[in-house]
């Protein structure tokens, strides 16, 4: 079993390749296309703006080769700006086109949080569970996991697995079918989030 | 709800853990390996590293080591110390680090953190400002608290939020080592003036100081330690348990 880290130049991805040895998966950081077909499963990191992002997936081709393997039924995990990307679209200074894999919209926490809170959030902060999903088969409600955003998805509903409390409930994890998302990073979570990742990479029984 | 977190800060000279009181005196402590990993088992929330080194061996020691703990523990990183260039950043995020704290290299070129935070975002980029009280005000010292640099503090941390720090390190250097608690008034006049997360540091001597901390500045996000942790005079898991018995959030 092989998992791709997609690398499309976004993100600092030493702690999701060390998470994933740590559990014992063989992941491969990669953007080569062939390597990509021949995973058994997709992650989707990414740190920093959206319309960056998104434009870097575009220029080489990752968007169409993304959507089809998922079309085909590969599973895909999306972290932080990699989750925010499996959205229709995101209003992150101007409106720019996610991938579409997810129902919803990324919308800045500014104005729609109360004006005392800090923003970023950033920091530890609890799961509210939402529905029973694969993602999320070994997470208990109240969960500690790491934040860092300053925007967040909206309307997530059919995909919603998971929420936190920021002056309002935002989404934190999506699961639907074979696409799941996480805003906060499992790679920097602790056992909480080691606990997620493996969930992701091994079915249940699966070795 | 957002927790308060606990923050165990590790300085690094020749690939051991080291703790001065005042900044001077240091005395070995540990092996930082070992350290993180005691940390990260007993309820540490992240962790700081600090590269009080000066050679470019001990540089690449340090990196070595920074390596190891990041291929171990898996909560956030920050690392500073010799951090003065963008290629500085580069070679520890390279090795691991979440985040990168610039003090005196900002100093020298405050554009650092404009140029760090576009290229890595602002939450990558963390300022850390050793202060000290002088002819009234706050004032910014450089150099490990040597060097008085005649700016005035809330106007320095201003200026480097507004250049992309998304977070920031309040070291009081008229209660580092004194174990007679925070800097409250210090922390209470940063913490007002800017939007960002502000983590406070020197002076926690047990664990009631962090509590003080937390109740008299309710929206101060960290309390951040060192040799009391070290030497075990506070163990984090029993501050953990004071502060949720005082209704602070905290992850246990």
């Amino acid at each position: 079993m092989m998992i791709a880290i997609i690398d499309y130049g976004v993100g600092n991805l030493f702690s999701l390749n060390a998470s994933l040895k740590k559990i014992g998966v063989w992941a491969k950081v990669t953007s080569d296309f062939d390597e990509i077909r021949a995973a058994d499963r997709l992650i989707l990191p990414g740190v920093g703006a959206f319309a960056d992002a998104a434009e870097k997936l575009r220029l080489n081709g990752l968007d169409a080769l993304i959507k089809k393997e998922v079309s085909n039924g590969k599973e895909i995990l999306g972290i932080c700006l990699g989750m925010q990307l499996l959205f229709e679209e995101s209003y992150e200074y101007g409106t720019h086109k996610g991938l579409g894999l997810l129902k919803g919209r990324i919308v800045p926490m500014e104005g729609k949080i109360p004006s005392d809170l800090k923003i970023p959030h950033i920091g530890w902060n609890s799961l509210n569970i939402k529905k029973n999903c694969p993602l999320l088969r070994k997470t208990k409600d109240g969960d500690y996991v790491y934040f860092v955003h300053s925007f967040f998805a909206e309307d997530a509903d059919e995909s919603l697995a998971a929420t936190t409390m920021y002056g309002i409930e935002m989404t934190a994890a999506v699961q639907k079918d074979n696409v799941a998302g996480c805003q906060f990073h499992p790679e920097k979570s602790g056992e909480a989030g080691l606990d997620i990742l493996e969930a992701f990479c091994r079915k249940e029984g699966e070795k | 709800m957002i927790t308060k977190r606990i923050i165990p800060c590790l300085d690094v000279k020749n690939g051991r853990v080291v703790k001065g009181v005042k900044f001077q005196g240091l005395s070995d402590v540990s092996s930082p390996v070992e350290l993180a990993e005691y940390y990260s088992e007993n309820g540490a929330d992240e962790l700081v590293f600090y590269d009080i080194t000066a050679s470019f061996e001990e540089r690449k020691l340090f990196t070595d080591i920074l390596t190891e703990v990041a291929s171990r523990i898996f909560i956030p990183l920050t690392v500073g110390g010799g951090i003065n260039t963008l290629e500085d950043f580069d070679r520890v995020l390279k090795c691991g680090a979440d985040k990168v704290s610039v003090n005196s290299g900002a100093i020298k070129n405050p554009f650092l953190i404009k140029e760090a935070a576009m290229k890595y975002g602002d939450q990558c980029v963390v300022l850390s400002a050793d202060i000290k009280r002088k002819d009234g005000e706050f004032r910014v010292f450089a150099k490990g608290g040597r060097e008085d640099t005649g700016m005035e503090a809330i106007s320095w941390i201003k200026k480097c939020v507004s250049l992309g720090a998304g977070e920031v390190v309040v070291n009081s250097i008229d209660t580092d080592g004194v174990k007679k608690g925070f800097d409250i008034e210090m922390l209470k006049a940063v913490n007002d003036a800017v939007k960002v997360p502000v983590i406070a540091s020197g002076g926690a001597g047990c664990a009631d100081d962090f509590v003080k901390l937390f109740k008299e500045i309710p929206d101060i996000d960290a309390g951040l330690a060192a040799s009391v942790f070290h030497f075990g005079e506070i163990k984090i898991s029993q501050l953990k348990s004071q502060l949720r018995k005082n209704g602070i959030e905290v992850r246990i």
